[in-house]
């Protein structure tokens, strides 16, 4: 065994322990705040195994995605919320716990047989080993991956020009109807006050 | 093409030939240019902080710090050994894991993002594929960190402080990451080699700041913004937040704070460099004058001066870009919370895709000049 293959034996057994330890931690955590920073602490454990597989771009997205995006607006809808409730039992409280068991364990298996039925073993002469993992990204998303790579493109796309709209609408500071008289379906029912359609603002704009 | 002087190699071979083996010479190597790199990080914060202080001094009118060693060059030390000493404290009702861990999850993404900072062609801790791509992934941690240590103290203005850095760290992410993909898509690299080596050849005329005249100003408005400095300071402003998430800390963690954002300070400015200003390339193409003047490239005093003068060089663009910061932030006001995401959203973002294109577009219909 040289260095390389020790350091990352060790490696791969120090990433395993703390995405497990801290996946647990989310879980088990009585504190919400607590799960959402340990949350970061299983998607860095998660890009590490991607270095481990020679997975460069993957893992830099991993952290930057997840971990700086994703995380990050987690952490701020937490620290944004402050609603105080108090703990109530809900109807049909076995009935979820029971489906959610259902659902949890069919994911588990789901993801077993995927695990026993792919063939892992690739040795190190074969093609699938690759040198620059950027190229053969770009080269899959165009080539055999097209469609999932352009609707999911077509999605990101639909989901920011609806933020930007929703945004736009909170911007608009006074409108010149009184509130309360526009009424659309694009309302938010958290601020009653600004009732300002989409079409009359274009309109007036 | 000659490598020039490749550090790694002759050291690794001298300890093989002392009968070590080959694995055994390259774990002893791997720790060295680590170190020495945390180091030189370091190091330069000093020069840093002293800086900040001599031209803030300048810019009002003040002597500055002038005891401590010839023109106060000793300050920075000074404090540095006050912060170590100074008692810890830890709020009473504060968290104090996270109050810990908050520091430290700040500091370490920025010092793990010199792995990726050349200065010279094989004067780098490691040339990997993705390249600039992990800086901008680990500058993505911080804001983490800063929300962190803004819960955990337990204090509104801290609160509010770290929930100000994370936005504007997240909004002024998207148009550096922006301004970058444009460099990168003219070189056809992450790896911050090839940026510079794509902008070798012509000394200054072929610096990609005259080729991205817009992507420059974004990427240093962004730049500026995501290590905090004066114009964008929100979230320690002292009229506002007394010091935003670093109220409650003391000791060796607000020192931790600090030198997390002055070795990010210097970080930017030297990826700035690499990005824009031609890394370690000198003004005028050192390979063509010494052809000119029939020195051969594989001269051993050749490479050693072309070395040293990309270490040189590469320190100062990256400190006349920090001196441009430091006079920035006595001379401009602070924008505010409002102002500073309009900026960032409404201006930073549509013109940083715009360059993109336009970039594109360029390449596309002039591959000499934009990288074909």
């Amino acid at each position: 065994m040289n260095l390389a293959e020790g350091v990352q034996i060790v490696s791969f057994g120090i990433l395993g322990v703390m995405m497990i330890v801290t996946a647990l931690g989310v879980v088990l955590l009585p504190k919400i705040v607590h799960s959402a920073f340990l949350l970061a602490g299983v998607f860095i454990s998660i890009s590490g195994l991607y270095i481990l597989l020679n997975a460069d771009f993957v893992a830099a997205a991993q952290i930057l995605v997840y971990v700086g995006a994703v995380n990050v607006l987690i952490l701020f809808a937490i620290m944004l919320v402050n609603k105080q409730e108090d703990y109530s039992e809900l109807p049909g409280r076995r009935l979820r716990q029971v489906s959610t068991a259902v659902v949890c364990f069919g994911l588990f298996a789901l993801l077993g047989t995927m695990v026993l039925a792919t063939p892992w073993s690739l040795n190190t002469t074969s093609p699938a080993v690759i040198d620059n993992t950027i190229v053969a990204l770009g080269e899959h998303f165009f080539s055999d991956y097209l469609l999932p790579f352009e609707l999911a493109s077509v999605l990101l796309l639909m989901a920011m020009v609806g933020s930007i709209i929703l945004a736009r609408r909170d911007l608009i500071p006074e409108s010149s109807s009184t509130p309360g008289t526009v009424t659309t379906k694009l309302t938010l029912p958290e601020r009653p006050r600004e009732l300002a359609s989409l079409s009359g603002d274009s309109d007036r704009q | 093409m000659n490598s020039g002087i490749d550090l790694q190699g002759s050291f690794v071979q001298t300890l093989k030939d002392f009968g070590l083996s080959a694995g055994l010479a390259k774990a002893i190597w791997l720790p060295l240019p680590m170190l020495l790199m945390i180091i030189g990080a370091t190091i330069g914060v000093l020069v840093v902080v002293w800086l900040e202080r001599k031209i803030s001094a300048a810019a009002q009118q003040r002597i500055g710090p002038e005891y401590a060693g010839p023109l106060g060059v000793l300050q920075p030390v000074a404090d540095g050994i006050k912060l170590v000493f100074k008692e810890d404290v830890i709020p009473a009702k504060a968290d104090p894991w996270l109050f810990t861990l908050g520091p430290i999850l700040v500091v370490i993404p920025v010092f793990l993002s010199y792995l990726i900072v050349p200065f010279g062609q094989n004067l780098i801790i490691s040339d990997i594929n993705v390249g600039i791509f992990i800086w901008i992934s680990l500058s993505s941690i911080a804001p983490i960190g800063l929300l962190m240590a803004g819960y955990a103290s337990n204090n509104k203005y801290s609160l509010l402080g770290g929930l100000r850095a994370a936005a504007q760290s997240i909004s002024y992410e998207i148009p550096l990451a922006l301004s970058v993909l444009a460099i990168v898509m003219m070189s056809n690299s992450l790896s911050t080699i090839d940026i510079v080596e794509q902008q070798a050849g012509y000394g200054i005329l072929g610096w990609n700041i005259w080729r991205q005249p817009v992507g420059f100003i974004i990427f240093w408005i962004a730049a500026l913004a995501e290590c905090e400095r004066l114009p964008f300071d929100l979230p320690e402003a002292e009229e506002e937040l007394v010091a935003g998430y670093q109220t409650e800390y003391s000791g060796m963690k607000f020192a931790l704070f600090y030198l997390g954002s002055y070795v990010n300070l210097v970080l930017s400015a030297l990826v700035f460099a690499i990005l824009y200003l031609g890394g370690w390339e000198f003004f005028i193409p050192l390979d063509r004058l010494a052809d000119w003047i029939g020195v051969a490239e594989t001269t051993p005093w050749l490479q050693v001066l072309t070395a040293s003068l990309g270490i040189i060089m590469t320190l100062v663009k990256a400190y006349f870009l920090v001196f441009i910061a430091i006079l920035l932030r006595w001379t401009v006001p602070r924008v505010r919370i409002d102002q500073l995401l309009d900026l960032g959203w409404k201006f930073l973002l549509p013109v940083s895709l715009a360059n993109l294109l336009i970039t594109a577009a360029l390449k596309l219909s002039f591959p000499l000049a934009f990288g074909g």
